[in-house]
């Protein structure tokens, strides 16, 4: 591999800015990046996107090790952060369910307020989805029509209930005044296949689950949940446009456990800017319909954490916490 | 056709690449390896490959992890026969007639017959994929949950007889294993079930791997322990290679096994939920059926060996299908490839075929290729395998105690773990050795998610109508050959009653 | 013990467990029954699988009563003295390893637990015991560390510590 160039870069990095080195903090052992959902969903392939891209440009002197900690809709993952307070050794990479989770399971006792915001990589967004074979669906109104004279007989495919897509698809229940059946798969790329195999009706992907598919004209997007129509879908209109007032994006963001040493902090901050601003994750952004215009991190990033959960309450209120679990 | 000729040379010729072929010798040789040691599997043999990934092209970073992939496959055939322990859930069913065929001094023989038969199904699976990979891909599509429960219960029919004669206990550890299999979070209602001392450990359910290496690592070396006093030596083997060559006259006990377990495995393999772990549990479950000699099952037949292994590799092949058509992972493994192929700038897909040929077809042509490399290594290094055998017992047992421990933590990152290990492990050996089967609590943990989720699944989306299943041609044509499969012993046993009757009377 | 007397204890043990995990799926409230339009409730499987447990169970202890399985006219000793020893030195040296990667790490446990077994149980001479006893811990760290970037287990923090110390060189020479 690269060993001896890098020996031979370290060594003289080593000899010139020993002091310089001392001075600023450093992972002194492997990281772990906590990861709160499965193998192969959006979150997972963005962490492990950015652990390589970490070890492609060498930002690190210690590896960073993906670990996934799916359990409970993430409860796992963040009973886990919670309880690694103060170590500067440990960082996750978030979605949704940071907000959802600790409200639904309210004995969780985690506040993710007190975690340690490092950087927000992007906001995914949302779209409606049904498969090309519908030609009777063509726009929002004919599919609100089909859903209310289909019923229950509607099947919505979905990640779990109490994921951001169940809030989503509760949302749109509550618009439109239908009761659709919510069925959950384990992943988004399950529930894409599901949708091309005509086994659900519709669903409310993330872009990236259902690229390949729009791509090869199996599926159709009918409106987006964005404030503007993104570069990739410009054809397809925002709930806004057609005056229906849901807005609901997915925040990718990573954080650390809560009382993290600033002078950590401040390390990964840079890093994550630095991968930020990276050629490779922004050719990754606007492939996969991601925004990602500029990194948020610090108090922003905890201010923004801050007003998600307050919204993310009133949303659960809203819809109620039955209509997202089910039962 | 013809198109398919010429695009299969080109990806041949492409495996032939010095660097190509040099990565599939490095693949095989790191899967084997990883693949043998207890609880590291493929998904493990990935974390080495993502470095080389930014070093190499995409074409050569694929082949090596299809490589890698293939070995582990075999590897953990190894580790099942020379140590009783399964690798991965993928080589359960190796365990049943692989390790009592170490214990009787045909290690040897069971390595062969393993390796032959992986090479048999790996190379069947693969001349499929490459006639018919397009029409699989949209019969993959037409699997939904009705499909998934249905081909789960056609698993379990499968298994019948695969218990014990103590029917009230073989009950109890087929129940055991699924209700298990339901601790931690239910995806369906979101809600936390059977979370013991409200540990929030347990929120993550009890993984397969645990339960495994649990009952056959720890256990069974309990229990070896027992019956051998810790005194002696395993049953050592001279290896030669006149004994290599004759063991190749084997084949003919197993053949039929293996071109079961071949078709099988791939259409198996292809579906994306399923994957290789049931099909090669329902290939040895009907090598057993149909065997004109089932009760030799279990206690060291050859042909079981080569069932499960048949199946496997060529499962694995087959679940490539659904990643590269459908960019849907099937397993750990296909995921975290789906992974690296973004980061090489490649999307899997259903244009895949067309936006990347070379890629695609490098990968198939490497496939063919790296069955030959595989059998060849794995041959060549049977007699070191045997070495293992004829370790001393108070040297391999803490090797294979601190692998278990290892192993286990590597899967999931916790001590927790590793503690229910040790408990399934003691608890599993007392039971044991009440006449307990142990097998079907450990075929139950694997297929019991996929049992209960596909259920509810189906069951939601039809409204609770049960009729659902019967509806969908599949679906029922797996439930009718499931309940085919089911009544055949008692047919059988009938049908024997009624040909001794006349002549006892 | 007799094998008898442990299949009926077993018996009990296993019925027992089964009414345990009915009682743990009622208690969290989970539906065990069928939901209307839905199916299946969340506790529908767990519930209804351990009383099929507990049935089992109590169909062992039955048999038990009337003598119908080798196991419950069996008067043999359920396990040695023999056997006890040396399944139990096993079993005691698993947890005490399992205790001492908590505390000392994974490498320094390895060190204790090889030696134990290789030398202290096996017998076996010096030269077989140093070279595994260092051997299995440079293995360990080189396939699970190096290989396989996995993070084990280094104990409490001042053994942390120590072990960075040389985890530390690898990457000041090799990267």
């Amino acid at each position: 591999m690269t060993t001896l160039k890098t020996l031979v870069a370290s060594a003289a990095a080593l000899a010139l800015t020993a002091p310089a080195a001392l001075a600023e903090w450093q992972p002194r052992k492997p990281v772990e990046f906590i990861i709160m959902a499965g193998t192969g969903g959006g979150a997972d392939q963005i962490a492990r996107l950015l652990q390589g891209l970490i070890e492609k440009k060498d930002l690190s002197p210690r590896p960073f090790i993906p670990i996934n900690k799916p359990g409970g809709s993430g409860a796992e993952a963040l009973r886990y952060m919670q309880d690694k307070a103060g170590d500067n050794h440990t960082v996750m990479m978030t979605l949704n369910s940071f907000y959802t989770t600790p409200i639904i399971q309210e004995d969780l006792g985690v506040d993710v307020t007190q975690f340690t915001p490092i950087g927000l990589m992007a906001m995914d967004t949302f779209l409606l989805w049904v498969n090309t074979d519908r030609e009777d669906i063509t726009d929002l109104d004919s599919y609100v029509e089909t859903v209310k004279a289909a019923g229950l007989d509607w099947k919505v495919g979905g990640t779990g209930s109490g994921q951001e897509d169940s809030v989503l698809t509760a949302m749109m229940e509550a618009a439109f005044d239908y009761d659709v059946t919510y069925i959950p798969f384990p992943g988004g790329g399950t529930v894409a296949k599901n949708l091309v195999g005509n086994q659900i009706d519709s669903t409310v992907n993330n872009p990236s689950e259902q690229m390949e598919f729009f791509r090869a004209g199996n599926s159709k997007p009918l409106v987006q949940f964005t404030g503007e129509r993104m570069a990739a879908f410009p054809d397809t209109p925002t709930a806004k446009e057609l005056g229906v007032d849901i807005e609901y994006y997915m925040q990718r963001s990573v954080n650390g456990p809560p009382g993290m040493d600033p002078e950590a902090v401040e390390w990964y901050t840079n890093l994550f800017q630095e991968l930020f601003d990276s050629q490779e994750w922004q050719d990754f952004c606007t492939s996969d319909g991601l925004t990602c215009e500029a990194m948020m991190k610090g108090d922003d990033l905890a201010n923004f954490h801050a007003t998600q959960k307050d919204a993310h309450v009133k949303l659960i209120e809203q819809v109620g916490a039955d209509a997202i679990t089910g039962e | 056709m013809d198109v398919i000729f010429v695009s299969l040379g080109a990806g041949l010729l492409q495996a032939f690449e010095p660097l190509n072929l040099f990565m599939i010798f490095a693949g095989c040789l790191a899967g084997l390896f990883v693949g043998c040691m207890p609880g590291l599997g493929s998904v493990n043999g990935v974390a080495i490959l993502l470095p080389i990934t930014f070093l190499v092209p995409p074409t050569a970073a694929i082949i090596f992890l299809a490589a890698l992939y293939y070995g582990a496959m075999y590897g953990g055939a190894i580790s099942s026969i020379t140590l009783g322990i399964p690798g991965a859930s993928t080589a359960v069913a190796t365990v049943f007639d692989g390790r009592p065929m170490a214990q009787q001094g045909k290690a040897d023989k069971a390595l062969m017959a393993a390796a032959v038969a992986s090479f048999i199904g790996g190379t069947v699976s693969v001349i499929l994929f490459t006639l018919f990979a397009p029409p699989l891909a949209a019969f993959a599509l037409k699997f939904g949950p009705q499909e998934e429960f249905a081909l789960m219960v056609l698993a379990f029919a499968t298994f019948i007889g695969l218990g014990g004669d103590d029917i009230p206990k073989t009950i109890f550890s087929i129940l055991l294993g699924l209700v298990l299999a339901a601790v931690g979070f239910d995806i369906i209602s979101g809600q936390p079930r059977l979370i013991f001392f409200d540990m929030v450990e347990f929120q993550r359910g009890i993984g397969f791997l645990v339960l495994a290496i649990g009952i056959y690592g720890i256990g069974e070396m309990l229990w070896t322990l027992e019956s051998t006093n810790g005194q002696i030596a395993m049953h050592k083997v001279k290896v030669t290679w006149a004994r290599i060559k004759a063991n190749f006259g084997d084949i003919k006990y197993y053949i039929n096994s293996t071109w079961l377990g071949s078709f099988l495995g791939f259409f198996v393999g292809t579906l994306p939920a399923a994957g290789a772990t049931p099909a090669s549990l329902m290939s040895y479950g009907l090598s057993k059926t149909f065997s004109k000699n089932p009760d030799s099952y279990g206690k060291g037949n050859i042909a079981g060996v080569a069932a499960p292994e048949a199946a496997n590799n060529a499962a694995s092949t087959g679940s490539m299908l659904p990643m590269i058509t459908l960019g849907i992972p099937g397993s750990p493994t296909t995921a975290i490839l789906l992974g690296g192929m973004v980061i090489w700038g490649l999307r899997p897909g259903p244009l895949l075929f067309t936006e990347s040929p070379d890629f695609v077809w490098g990968l198939i042509g490497s496939m063919y290729v790296a069955n030959f490399v595989t059998v060849l290594l794995n041959i060549a290094m049977i007699p070191l395998f045997i070495r293992v055998l004829a370790m001393p017992f108070s040297i391999l047992t803490p090797i294979i105690f601190v692998l278990c421990v290892l192993g286990v933590y590597a899967t999931t990152d916790r001590m927790f773990d590793t503690w229910i290990m040790l408990l399934i492990g003691v608890v599993g050996y007392l039971m044991r050795k009440l006449n307990y089967p142990v097998a079907p609590a450990v075929l139950a943990i694997v297929l019991g998610p996929l049992a209960e989720r596909s259920m509810r699944q189906s069951l939601i989306g039809s409204q609770g109508d049960v009729m659902t299943f019967f509806e969908r041609p599949i679906s029922l044509t797996c439930l009718i050959l499931a309940f085919a499969l089911m009544s055949y012993p008692l047919v059988l046993k009938y049908m024997r009653k009624r040909k001794s009757a006349p002549e006892a009377g | 013990m007799t094998v008898r007397t442990a299949e009926l204890l077993m018996g009990i043990a296993t019925l027992l467990v089964s009414l345990g995990l009915m009682l743990n799926v009622y208690l969290d409230g989970l539906t065990i029954g069928w939901v209307e339009g839905r199916g299946p409730g969340a506790g529908m499987w767990p519930f209804w699988l351990s009383l099929g447990m507990a049935l089992a169970a109590l169909a062992t202890i039955v048999r038990w009563f009337m003598g119908a399985t080798p196991e419950s006219r069996s008067t043999d000793p359920y396990i040695s003295p023999e056997t006890m020893f040396i399944v139990g030195v096993s079993v005691v040296a698993l947890f005490t390893f399992l205790v001492l990667m908590t505390i000392i790490g994974t490498y320094l446990a390895l060190i204790v637990f090889m030696f134990f077994y290789v030398r202290v149980i096996g017998r076996h001479g010096w030269a077989m015991t140093t070279a595994l006893v260092i051997g299995t811990p440079i293995f360990v760290y080189l396939l699970f560390e190096v290989a396989l970037t996995k993070y084990l287990p280094k104990g409490w923090p001042i053994f942390e510590e120590g072990f960075l110390v040389i985890d530390n060189l690898r990457y000041e020479w090799f990267y």
